[in-house]
């Protein structure tokens, strides 16, 4: 049981840093408080995130009719590459474990910070040298890259846009990811308080733990085939290029190995949080600590094994094909566990439906949906028809987006009192929650009728047949985007005008509740014994006194 | 896990009979590679190179003397590698 | 002691913490073996797609230039373990002494890639060329491996030497003495990595008569 009550010297990590200098952008920039290092890739990563957006919204824009509506095919081909790119490599990829897994790691195992924490603001500086480097290659000459965010060879190899550029940008921003995930790692295997053994460490904890894995492991692969390709385009040497006895199925193998376990680094530290939010939005006991803790574990590692069901139609070998269809039915087994164990969990609790535990509702909804139709692509029969269509689109955006994306935003709203020591508005949190739920179905879901119709992915203009689905999905974004807009407006408004909130308003029971909102430098004004078990709510009397 | 205040120190014989023992591998290696072997002999030369491996990530390395944790790690990452190479095989095998 | 007052002092809030530093290390190295990894799987997937050309083209190399780098990084293997005993043992001259030698084998090996690679250039063979055009598909993949394969080595004994040259200094300016020598073990541990690097291209390139 923690001991920490104020802190001694009453100050939060706001007012006291690492740093020299006391005030202003250098006890930022400069800072090595986990804490400060996670609000500074938050506001890196919402930067990043609107500007994705808005491209977003101009490809709609563009698809509300057929033909040409306000832009060149070229600009639309560089457009969704980039939207691609930015979501995914300075969003997504990076999103959940460099701000909630940096901000709360620590605290959520009684450490004062991370054990590397230089090698941690090195991490932040890599993310934002690998951003520049997206922008900068999109004002060269040359043009933006308008390959797909997949960058397949041999276009990738041959178009004079500035490829080289933007994908050097994805190397470096691997290196950030390494190294945080060789950060994570060595933290929670050296740097847990007394009495938190492996069984006892909250769920978001094992999922930042197994995604940090797969980072460590991953990631060089995708940092190889990137060099390979740059390498090509300088160099010629043939191993991407065709002509010269280059293999494309190589290629993609090479960058599915990575972009595949990459999607369970999206996804499994979002579990993680909804790990954290229902039990106590429920004010019970987790169902089935310990199969969601192995659970985590199983997805990062059958998740290597799935890869080529990317390239079903390639031209792989039938044999393949066939194994790695069985693989991916499988990798979704661990997946249902945790739903049903979520699910469990919630039954017979008392429920409190605050805007956390919306978005939760709104992500389980919205996950289910995404992974069953993964389950249909991952059939071979039906992903010859579905492979390259909209469906694809839908699929992934149903769990990209109404996975992880609505977990970003659940984070935040959850952990939004610890890090910022104020409360937002519940009501208008609701009616974002709401508006969001609405407008995701909107834009997202005809895109499964129109995959269906047969609609190809990535194209500038289509058939008359399918405008019908393309205007309501155009109109769900704009309604995205005012529902985003009411979202992010609603924290941001409150960072600054919000009211004082108490250090445990949601009546949560893992370490960071049982400190102050927010926490000081070090975290614990005493290191932290744990003697509960994980998410026992009985504490919650004693923690009243704290 | 408490740090170990007495550290292992590997004497120098040790890692000097590891080192000849790497010697004699290569020489092993490169006598083979003339003799006609046929498909066998890459098997071989990778045999003999996981060998060299293992005698310098144990001893050079010091994983040998090192807490457990870092046997399996190693044994995570190399168990990855292997499977991927099985995977991006099953399919160039069955074209 | 009571397994919570053990605990206590346990690694959360020590300042220094050897272990994890190597941890930190070893989960790097993990990295650099899969980055390599993914270049070997390259080369597997060629050579079992054009295995009579790999071996044609392969006969080009020089065998005894590629033995002689092995046994020079072999060696500097040694070297750089011994180094780290040495200090271990308050030997501050020998650690040195080795540690420079180390760093001499290190230079060595890339005096003795930069006349390999000068050789095949100057018979042109290089990315590109139009002798190695004119090859096969099969060899002009090799040659590409290659140079990929032994640069991206190469550019890693940079970084090496680069690494050995700061600690050397370290230890010279007493920054790293005997009972406080992790960034050494960990310099170290990035050397026989390089080293380990070798052991499989050596063969993959160079014994494949």
């Amino acid at each position: 049981m923690a001991n920490g009550t104020i802190a001694l010297n009453g100050k939060s990590f706001y007012e006291e840093g690492t740093t020299k200098a006391k005030s202003g952008i250098f006890a930022w920039i400069l800072s090595t408080d986990h804490k400060r290092i996670g609000l500074m890739y938050l506001t890196a990563i919402a930067f990043f995130f609107s500007v994705a957006v808005i491209i977003g919204i101009f490809m709609r824009l563009e698809l509300i009719s057929p033909g040409k509506t306000i832009m060149e095919a070229q600009t639309y081909n560089s457009l969704f590459t980039l939207h691609g790119v930015i979501m995914i490599f300075l969003f997504i990829i990076p999103g959940i474990p460099a701000v909630f897994g940096n901000f709360f790691l620590p605290l959520q195992i009684g450490a004062k910070d991370v054990a590397f924490p230089r090698l941690n603001l090195l991490s932040f500086w890599i993310y934002i040298i690998g951003a520049i480097f997206v922008l900068v290659s999109l004002v060269l000459p040359g043009g933006p890259i308008d390959t797909g965010w997949t960058f397949y060879i041999p276009y990738s190899v041959r178009t004079g846009s500035n490829v080289s550029l933007a994908i050097f940008a994805a190397f470096i921003l691997g290196f950030s990811s390494i190294l945080t995930g060789l950060n994570f790692v060595t933290t929670v295997h050296r740097m847990r308080a007394p009495g938190m053994g492996w069984f006892k460490m909250p769920l978001f904890v094992w999922s930042t733990y197994a995604t940090a894995w797969i980072q460590i492991i991953a990631t060089p692969v995708i940092g190889i085939t990137i060099l390979l390709v740059i390498i090509e385009r300088f160099f010629g040497v043939g191993i991407f290029d065709p002509a010269l006895g280059g293999d494309p199925i190589l290629y993609q193998h090479m960058f599915w190995i990575y972009s595949h376990p990459a999607v369970y680094i999206m996804i499994l530290p979002a579990m993680g949080v909804v790990s954290e939010i229902i039990p106590t939005f429920s004010r019970r006991t987790i169902f089935g600590y310990r199969a969601i803790a192995m659970s985590s574990l199983a997805i990062a590692f059958v998740g290597y094994l799935v890869w080529a069901h990317h390239m079903f139609t390639s031209g792989m070998s039938d044999m393949a094909r066939i194994i790695f269809s069985l693989l991916t039915f499988i990798v979704a087994l661990p997946s249902g566990v945790k739903v049903f164990n979520w699910v469990a969990t919630m039954y017979k609790g008392s429920i409190d439906p605050k805007p956390p535990f919306l978005w939760v509702m709104a992500f389980i909804f919205l996950f289910s949906i995404g992974g069953l139709t993964g389950l249909v692509l991952g059939s071979l029969a039906t992903d010859i028809h579905l492979h390259d269509t909209y469906f694809v689109v839908a699929h992934f955006h149903y769990v990209m987006f109404g996975g992880t994306g609505t977990i970003f935003f659940a984070a935040l709203y959850y952990w939004f009192p610890k890090m910022f020591g104020k409360m937002y508005n519940i009501r208008v949190a609701n009616i974002g929650v709401a508006l969001f739920f609405i407008a995701f179905n909107m834009l997202y879901f005809p895109k499964f009728i129109l995959g269906y119709m047969g609609m190809p992915r990535r194209y500038y203009d289509y058939l008359p047949e399918f405008s019908g689905w393309q205007l309501v999905s155009t109109i769900g974004s704009w309604l995205m985007l005012i529902a985003l807009t009411i979202v992010i407006w609603n924290i941001v408004y409150s960072i600054f005008h919000g009211k004082k909130s108490t250090q445990n308003p949601w009546g949560g029971v893992t370490l960071e509740w049982h400190t102050t909102s927010p926490p000081p430098l070090e975290n614990f004004e005493e290191i932290p014994i744990v003697t509960h078990e994980p998410y026992d709510f009985s504490q919650l009397e004693e923690m009243k006194n704290e | 896990m408490s740090n170990h205040d007495k550290q292992h120190i590997t004497p120098y014989s040790m890692y000097v009979i590891v080192w000849l023992g790497l010697l004699a591998l290569t020489t092993i290696t490169v006598t083979v590679a003339g003799i006609s072997l046929g498909k066998i002999t890459i098997f071989i030369a990778l045999a003999i190179a996981a060998i060299k491996s293992a005698l310098v990530i144990n001893i050079f390395m010091h994983i040998k003397f090192e807490e457990a944790i870092f046997k399996v790690f190693l044994l995570v990452s190399g168990m990855t590698l292997l499977v991927i190479f099985v995977l991006t095989f099953v399919d160039f095998t069955y074209r | 002691m009571s397994s919570i007052e053990n605990t206590l002092e346990t690694n959360s809030h020590r300042h220094r913490d050897d272990v994890g530093a190597k941890m930190g290390m070893w989960l790097f190295l993990f990295t650099e073996v899969l980055l390599f990894g993914g270049m070997f799987l390259v080369y597997a997937v060629y050579r079992f797609q054009y295995p009579e050309q790999f071996h044609l083209a392969g006969m080009e190399l020089n065998t005894t230039i590629g033995t002689i780098n092995t046994i020079i990084l072999l060696t500097s293997s040694l070297t750089v373990a011994m180094a780290i005993t040495a200090l271990q043992k308050g030997n501050k001259f020998l650690s040195t002494v080795l540690l420079s030698l180390t760093i001499v084998f290190a230079l060595v090996f890339m005096v003795n890639k930069y006349f390999e690679w000068s050789a095949k250039i100057n018979h042109g063979i290089y990315p590109g060329s139009k002798e190695l055009l004119e090859k096969q598909n099969g060899e002009i993949l090799f040659f590409g491996l290659y140079y990929i394969m032994t640069g991206l080595h190469a550019f890693h004994i940079v970084i090496g030497i680069i690494l050995l040259s700061v600690i050397l200094a370290f230890i010279i300016r007493d920054k790293i003495v005997s009972n406080d020598l992790v960034k050494l073990e960990n310099t170290g541990l990035y050397w026989h990595l390089v080293d380990l690097i070798w052991i499989f291209l050596f063969p993959l390139f160079y014994l494949i008569q």
